[in-house]
């Protein structure tokens, strides 16, 4: 049947099982909204800055497994997407992008709203097109979507013309993509599994590190059974977290930078570390020299490339995590590890989280939001302070409940990573958690929220400053406050006038209460919490020092 | 530090990368190269024997685990289909060079000599130059320049490294 080339991107998009899209219109993609109409049956979500519209797509793709789709004029439409679909890159998320370009015959000639946007996002992306020919549309968009969601997920961009939407094609979706030089390996090899499961039995000291992988490949139920057969503990990274509930024996926390402090012993003791699906990332090894110095270590990544990048590696294998803990955990006796446990155990007596002593401390923020939600709340938190708390202090029970910009560390990513959570779990309300910086950056999505009806819970870590970088002064530059002390608006007020009910939170007393109300409460709401502003986040390692050498807060050796 | 020639050698390692003839791809391939730092003293590229099939030749410079980085990264690239490191003695290695050489009446003879003994080429004449052809190792090559320069070296280009293997074996035979 023939359609224009709008229509084919439809076509396509419904047969990849995309039901929501972010975007917004413009001029070169308007043949695109146009024919929108005739497609119900995808819902689009008018954000307020395309940028947006990137982190949506990228937070609905972290809690489903989908592609997450996103959707921008040219120019200045194509360049704000560019932060979100490095977000997405950073951290292996499954999205395609969609942009409109100028005419092909003024391509190139500096048109109005023209921007090379394939050249600007080649390397944020794991792949990306400027579709030439109608002829070459549906290829392009059945590939786009096979490249974004197999091997290493990430984002792929479509640039689409404006001619070439208005053209009229023979529409077929190709059943299958193939090129020849993508060839993703599922299968861990036999040999090294084999290798991997002799070297695991020798470990006394064992220690799982669960990255993202273990999120995005949904290996939730084999890295359990992996974890109670091999009886090791479970470090998550920061996006590794909910990987297991919190409240399994084996699983210990976050480790690295502001990990938890029996979490960095154990690794930094452990004589074998069994790395899945992550990176080795410089905030997780600390520094590499002093990095677990006794420990073979195993590592299962899907990208041959993370494995030895950093670290060296006894046994790699390169493969799906799922499928490789799958065939690993066939192969391995039962094991036991008390003493090893027990040691963590008391590692974990002597070196507690702190909690502050002021008026309205941070962790008791996100402590009573763990209360309240029991530990079962999709949390999308954004970047600094407020971040490492909640990884600290909210233990997640739910699996893939976690939700926040870790390569990038993208400041603005909550408030509209939430509106693509929300969609993936329409029956319960989202949580952000977010600081008063980073609120005000992409604040304008308080709109799309109100018009789209989210029951969106908004909670402001309020302290007047742009809290990690403060910390950072106050410990390394002679706690000179240059550009981090920052004036908001009153936030309740302003919620309200975006229709957005609201409370202001002074004392840790009026905490339960409020979110009370906010629970309560049907729709979005909005909590103002004035938190303690001289608050650090500890255990903290200093940049260039092991992660044996963390810092606890000092107000934890007082009461020792 | 200072690097003996062989030790320089066993430090060089010869890429070859089989790419998808699309619009580009070159520019993947050395965008990636750039951005992660790789030393690269050569790069050259052309069709190969498969049609949609580019043949690119790359020297990089660096110890076993940046060049398996480099092989790593490569790959990831979606039209990159096949990396050889070409790197041990049975391998062909080739690079060609046009030199504009000064040349007077009295110096032509001696030059043309000289391109003879290096197996080289006159391939052009002027009034007062001459255009030599010359193919072999970079060596070789280096060694010619340093002959002719004073004479008076007007221009030179170099393709930089080709290579292939030698034997039935090949980097696009091992793809089937």
């Amino acid at each position: 049947m023939t359609h224009t080339g709008a229509e084919i991107v439809w076509e396509c998009l419904l047969r990849e099982g995309v039901d929501v899209v972010w975007g917004y219109p413009g001029g070169a993609a308007l043949p695109l909204f146009d024919a929108w109409a005739k497609y119900p049956r995808i819902h689009h979500v008018l954000v307020r800055h395309e940028q947006a519209a990137a982190h949506a797509a990228d937070g609905y793709a972290r809690a489903t497994g989908k592609v997450g789709v996103c959707v921008a004029t040219s120019g200045p439409g194509a360049t704000n997407l560019v932060t979100g679909i490095a977000t997405a890159m950073l951290d292996s998320v499954p999205m395609v992008a969609l942009t409109a370009q100028v005419a092909s015959s003024v391509v190139g000639t500096d048109a109005f709203q023209e921007v090379n946007i394939t050249g600007i996002t080649l390397t944020i992306t794991k792949h990306n097109y400027l579709v030439r020919r109608v002829e070459d549309l549906a290829r392009t968009m059945r590939e786009a979507f096979f490249l974004a969601s197999t091997g290493r997920p990430g984002p792929v961009l479509v640039d689409l013309p404006k001619d070439v939407l208005f053209a009229p094609c023979e529409f077929e979706y190709p059943e299958r993509s193939t090129r020849p030089g993508y060839r993703p390996v599922i299968h861990g090899h036999p040999h090294q599994i084999g290798r991997a499961a002799q070297v695991i039995q020798q470990a006394k000291r064992p220690v799982i590190i669960a990255g993202h992988g273990i999120n995005s490949s949904q290996a939730w139920q084999e890295l359990r059974q992996f974890a109670e057969k091999l009886d090791a503990p479970v470090v998550p990274t920061l996006l590794g977290l909910s990987c297991l509930p919190a409240e399994h024996p084996l699983h210990l926390g976050m480790a690295g930078m502001h990990g938890v402090a029996w979490a960095n012993l154990a690794v930094q003791n452990a004589d074998l570390l069994i790395v899945l699906g992550m990176r080795m990332d410089d905030r997780f090894t600390g520094s590499l020299q002093h990095f677990a110095p006794l420990a073979k270590v195993v590592q299962i990544d899907i990208d041959p490339a993370e494995i030895g990048k950093r670290v060296p590696v006894l046994v790699p294998i390169v493969g799906d995590v799922r499928l490789c803990l799958q065939s690993l955990t066939e192969k391995l006796p039962e094991q036991k590890h008390q003493e090893w446990l027990a040691q963590i155990a008391a590692w974990r007596q002597k070196h507690p989280l702190v909690v502050g002593s002021g008026k309205l401390p941070p962790q008791e923020v996100i402590r009573t939001l763990y209360r309240a939600t029991g530990g079962q709340a999709p949390v999308v938190s954004d970047v600094g302070q407020h971040q490492m708390w909640v990884a600290q202090h909210y233990e997640f029970q739910k699996l893939n409940r976690f939700f926040t910009s870790g390569g990038l560390g993208t400041m603005g990513y909550s408030l509209p990573a939430a509106l693509g959570v929300q969609a993936a779990f329409p029956d319960d309300p989202v949580w952000v958690v977010v600081g008063d910086g980073s609120v005000q950056m992409n604040l304008q999505e308080l709109a799309t929220i109100a018009q789209e009806r989210l029951p969106i819970k908004t909670v402001i870590m309020n302290n007047g400053y742009l809290g990690m970088v403060r910390q950072w002064q106050e410990l390394f530059h002679g706690a000179r406050y240059i550009g981090t002390p920052i004036l908001g608006p009153d936030f309740v007020p302003l919620a309200a006038t975006f229709g957005i009910p609201g409370r202001r939170v002074d004392s840790a007393g009026d905490l339960e209460a409020a979110f009370k109300e906010a629970q309560q409460t049907e729709g979005p709401f909005l909590l103002d919490c004035r938190v303690d502003g001289d608050e650090n986040v500890y255990p903290m390692v200093a940049p260039g020092e092991g992660n044996a050498n963390f810092v606890e807060d000092p107000r934890g050796y007082a009461g020792k | 530090m200072v690097r003996t020639q062989t030790e320089l050698e066993a430090a060089r390692h010869t890429l070859v990368a089989l790419l998808e003839d699309h619009p580009g791809v070159l520019n993947r391939v050395v965008s990636l190269l750039r951005r992660r730092g790789y030393n690269i003293e050569s790069l050259t590229v052309g069709h190969s024997e498969m049609k949609g099939i580019s043949r690119l030749t790359m020297v990089v410079a660096g110890d076993d685990s940046i060049i398996e980085q480099v092989v790593k990264q490569l790959y990831k690239l979606v039209e990159v289909v096949k990396v050889s490191d070409l790197s041990d003695d049975r391998v062909v290695v080739r690079e060609l060079a046009l030199l504009k050489v000064n040349a007077t009446a009295s110096t032509r003879a001696e030059l043309m000599q000289i391109a003879d003994i290096y197996r080289g080429k006159i391939v052009d004449l002027a009034t007062d130059s001459v255009m030599i052809e010359i193919t072999g190792h970079e060596e070789k090559i280096d060694s010619l320049i340093e002959l002719v320069r004073r004479f008076g070296i007007k221009e030179i280009v170099r393709t930089g490294r080709v290579a292939m293997l030698r034997g039935t074996a090949g980097v696009t035979k091992a793809e089937e």
